[in-house]
């Protein structure tokens, strides 16, 4: 979770992605920054996140992104 | 029969009409027959080739989704059967099998509709393409094809739908009379909005019992729609064809006006036509997706297109940008790139070549024309700027304090009005180097020239239409300010006292009665976005 943090960080330094809980909802990511988010997670943490999985709902905090890549890790 | 004929508003009063009188069960059976026949009135001597292409579309999308629903259906049941005697390499591997076959059966359906939305709307431009290369006597007949009515919105909210199926975000719909009318729904059926199967089909097929606050809302939105297009933008269509025509006369000063009216224009056109699609739905208590946010009010270009269109941009971003992105191809590529070209670039390539291949998609979208391709090549290199040039403008806001400035924000949103009203001028002007040449006189040259104030009135509008397109602008900006601030419509607080939307209503149609533009020089039955 703390390397999750990390990558969200690069893109937001000046976002608390501990508690925030409405991403996409506030537009703070954009798809661009989806996009950069996947190709980050691919690399370290060797998961591929589908374009079906990209839903806000998905996106819209750090936690819920974590409990994704949990869930795609363990498939 | 278009939104603007008196027939079209004949034929909706009765379709609201019936569709309230008929017994509930009967209410989207109402709006099915409604919708053919719609399909049948716009254009009689063509209905067979129009409703042969429709139908195609509805029934391969319909037959593929159940298609679909039938393998995950099966595999489920057999992975449940199974369960404890599959190993997990097992279970995975015939996984990898039922979605092998899901993507099979998807990708049939999307050549076909994609097959026929690219043989009927884009035959004629590239044999005229090809025909440019070869000698007269060699040049390739261009056949004579008609462009089905609305196929781009159908066939993209088609294809939308089976993709939605395969991905496992929308069951299938099972019959296939309701699907044909989610196809087909006559007041999007022209111009959008391209709405998502499950965002429309709750309220296209439920029930609804007459609700007067939900129907006057639907007609309040139709009448500010047919406010917009009669009052605003038939008036400056006039003005708009003689700057785009004239182009010798209307050069230099004239093209900043032409900018301006063309985005006064298209914008209450556009947004107009969508108002009465969305009012006759909501009438009847069906809701479709907002396809504008006052979009005149971003701040940067990325936010208007979250803005404007927003149907049309969320298709794209969703079923092309991301599964381009995200492709093992691209996410190779990405990681090569960051490798050798270092985070911050590296990170951006793969972005940026799905974000241009999403704007060439887009300009082929709106149209053949190389126009519409340099249109969307146009917001893409704006884009990819402006992405860029970002850590630059941070440093500018932090070391100015900008971003906290009121005025900062009007100078950004009247900074991205004007950029895309440029951007635009490649669909006023349908040549791509007399609108650069265009947009370059408007520089060099920025008067109107010493016969500027005869050539102004040349344009075909008096007095007095400037004063009605003045006050109605006003009207709307204000009306939009009011939203932009309070966070709502301003219907919402009409619709509270009854007394109050009835006279809101009665001054609405009389406005539009007394000052919309028809009659000679007028031609209010065509939408811009209808050619779509």
């Amino acid at each position: 979770m703390e390397e999750l943090i990390e990558i969200l960080q690069e893109l937001h330094s000046d976002v608390d992605f501990t508690t925030c809980e409405t991403l996409i909802d506030d537009k703070i990511l954009d798809s661009f920054d989806i996009v950069s988010i996947v190709a980050e997670v691919n690399d370290r943490f060797d998961v591929q996140i589908p374009a079906e999985e990209l839903l806000p709902e998905n996106f819209n905090s750090a936690r819920a992104l974590w409990a994704l890549i949990e869930r795609l890790g363990d498939e | 029969m278009l939104f603007t004929s008196y027939k079209f508003v004949l034929f909706t009063a009765l379709v609201i009409l019936a569709y309230y009188i008929v017994p509930k069960k009967l209410q989207w059976p109402v709006l099915l027959v409604s919708s053919l026949g719609f399909y049948w009135y716009a254009d009689p001597e063509h209905l067979p080739r129009y409703l042969g292409f429709l139908l195609i579309t509805a029934v391969s999308a319909w037959v593929c989704g159940l298609l679909i629903g039938r393998a995950d259906d099966i595999s489920k049941a057999y992975l449940l059967e199974h369960k404890e005697s599959l190993s997990k390499d097992e279970k995975k591997a015939y996984k990898d099998r039922v979605k092998k076959k899901k993507v099979l059966i998807m990708v049939l359906c999307l050549l076909l509709n994609l097959g026929i939305l690219s043989v009927t709307k884009y035959t004629s431009f590239v044999i005229t393409n090809i025909n440019s290369f070869l000698k007269a006597s060699k040049a390739i007949r261009i056949p004579d094809l008609i462009i089905p009515m609305g196929i781009s919105f159908y066939t993209f909210r088609t294809l939308g739908y089976i993709i939605d199926v395969k991905r496992g975000t929308c069951k299938p719909e099972k019959n296939l009379f309701k699907f044909i009318l989610f196809v087909s729904f006559f007041p999007q059926i022209v111009q959008g909005p391209i709405s998502r199967y499950n965002n429309v089909a709750p309220t296209l097929f439920e029930n609804h019992s007459f609700d007067d606050k939900v129907f006057f809302s639907g007609i309040l939105r139709i009448l500010f729609g047919y406010f917009k297009k009669l009052v605003v933008a038939e008036r400056l269509v006039i003005a708009v064809k003689a700057l785009s025509e004239d182009t010798e006369l209307y050069s230099g000063g004239f093209v900043f006006i032409a900018m301006i009216f063309y985005a006064a224009e298209l914008y209450c056109d556009f947004t107009g036509g969508i108002d009465i699609t969305i009012g006759i739905a909501e009438a009847m208590g069906i809701k479709l997706e907002e396809n504008f946010n006052l979009p005149f009010f971003s701040k940067n270009i990325k936010e208007y297109w979250n803005r404007w269109h927003i149907t049309m941009g969320s298709w794209f971003t969703d079923y092309i940008f991301y599964p381009l992105s995200v492709s093992p191809r691209m996410l190779k590529l990405s990681k090569v790139s960051r490798e050798k070209l270092g985070k911050g670039i590296g990170k951006r390539v793969t972005v940026y070549i799905s974000c241009f291949l999403v704007w060439l998609a887009t300009g082929v979208w709106h149209g053949a024309a190389w126009n519409f391709i340099v249109w969307g090549l146009m917001n893409f290199v704006v884009i990819m700027a402006s992405g860029e040039l970002e850590p630059l403008y941070e440093k500018f806001h932090k070391k100015f304090g900008l971003k906290k400035k009121k005025g900062y924000a009007v100078f950004e949103i009247i900074r991205t009005f004007l950029l895309m009203s440029m951007i635009r001028m490649f669909d006023v002007y349908r040549d791509v180097p007399l609108t650069f040449c265009m947009i370059g006189s408007m520089f060099v040259h920025p008067g109107l020239g010493s016969n500027g104030r005869e050539a102004f009135a040349a344009l075909g509008l008096t007095a007095a239409d400037y004063g009605v397109i003045g006050a109605a602008v006003a009207l709307i900006f204000a009306l939009s300010t009011y939203k932009a601030i309070k966070g709502e419509d301003i219907r919402g607080r009409i619709l509270t006292k009854f007394p109050l939307t009835l006279a809101v209503t009665s001054v609405l149609i009389i406005t539009v009665l007394v000052f919309g533009a028809y009659g000679v020089g007028y031609d209010a039955n065509q939408f811009i976005y209808n050619q779509f």
